[in-house]
């Protein structure tokens, strides 16, 4: 399977998502320049965390200008094509329009950083195949605007459709609506969350919960996996 | 000619930073401020840009970037010519 992780000025997860793919899933992963307009040639595309363009204005609003958005809305149209969006990933894809709602500033107005237990709501998804629905899993947080905010009817429509993959589970770090911690779109097909599954995909680095979400990715596409 | 646009959470948004303004003013011993919102200013300087096309021009600058609808709201003017 072809992974391509995203760059864009200020990205600092990119690495951390290359290492979990390609060196500890053994599976094909390339960088990709946010300047690129073709990408038809991955399978999946990572949007990484970190703080593309300093923030400026509001999280993700600028890079949703880059011309990879743009070839990101052709590439999501086929439903076999998967993008998830880590943290300031997430920002973007809200920003961009593929997912409903938009980030506030944390509750607390404090960045948070520290490994939080999130709830699989929904396993029926290319990213949580291989989870059970109501799993607990222990993904470690950084961010300063992960208060997912979305009016009454997007947030009903969004539960009854079961885009709520990833709920907070005992303590809501930001303040998010519903405890959302990720969602995905209608299709199934695009991903924002805003734990980072990068951070713990080996026993050395405190965990291994987010291999779970990177080895479901692979499965759904196909792939063999250790389970 | 100098165009300010005032972008604002939506008055059905929590304001945590403005929770905390409005606290630290209180702690300073202002009383009666019920609340506070903290929003942001854009000024524009723009040239060559004839008066009836600055409507259009910013509110597809607003609906494209400045602002993000789901949480913000915003109004502009002309402030110099």
């Amino acid at each position: 399977m072809r992974f391509g992780v995203v760059v864009f000025p200020g990205s600092n997860c990119d690495m951390d998502c290359y290492w979990a793919v390609k060196e500890v899933l053994g599976e094909d992963c390339e960088y990709v320049w946010y300047q690129e307009k073709d990408i038809s040639d991955f399978d999946c595309i990572i949007l990484p965390g970190g703080f593309s363009y300093g923030d400026y204005l509001r999280a993700g609003a600028i890079a949703k200008t880059s011309p990879i958005i743009e070839a990101l809305r052709d590439f999501v149209k086929d439903k076999s094509k998967l993008v998830i969006g880590i943290c300031n990933g997430f920002q973007i894809l809200l920003e961009a329009g593929f997912l409903p709602g938009a980030m506030l500033r944390n509750k607390g107005l404090k960045f948070v950083c520290e490994y939080v237990d999130v709830v699989v709501e929904n396993n029926e998804t290319p990213f949580t195949c291989l989870c059970e629905e109501g799993e607990v899993l222990s993904i470690p947080i950084a961010h300063m605007e992960g208060n997912y905010f979305a009016d009454d009817s997007t947030l009903r429509s969004l539960i009854e459709n079961r885009q709520v993959v990833f709920r907070y589970h005992g303590f809501n770090p930001n303040g998010s609506v519903y405890d959302i911690a990720g969602i995905c779109n209608e299709t199934g097909n695009v991903l924002g969350m805003m734990p980072h599954p990068e951070r713990c995909c080996e026993a050395i680095l405190g965990g291994e919960d987010g291999l779970k979400i990177f080895r479901s990715i692979v499965a759904y596409h196909g792939g063999k996996v250790e389970a | 000619m100098r165009v300010r646009i005032i972008v604002n959470l939506k008055p059905s948004v929590l304001d945590p930073q403005g929770k905390a303004v409005r606290a630290a003013l209180k702690s300073l011993g202002f009383e009666g401020v019920d609340d506070v919102r903290v929003g942001k200013v854009i000024y524009l300087n723009l040239t060559g840009v004839d008066r009836g096309q600055v409507k259009e021009m910013v509110e597809e600058m607003c609906a494209k970037l400045l602002v993000n609808p789901v949480i913000e709201t915003y109004e502009w003017e002309i402030v110099e010519d």
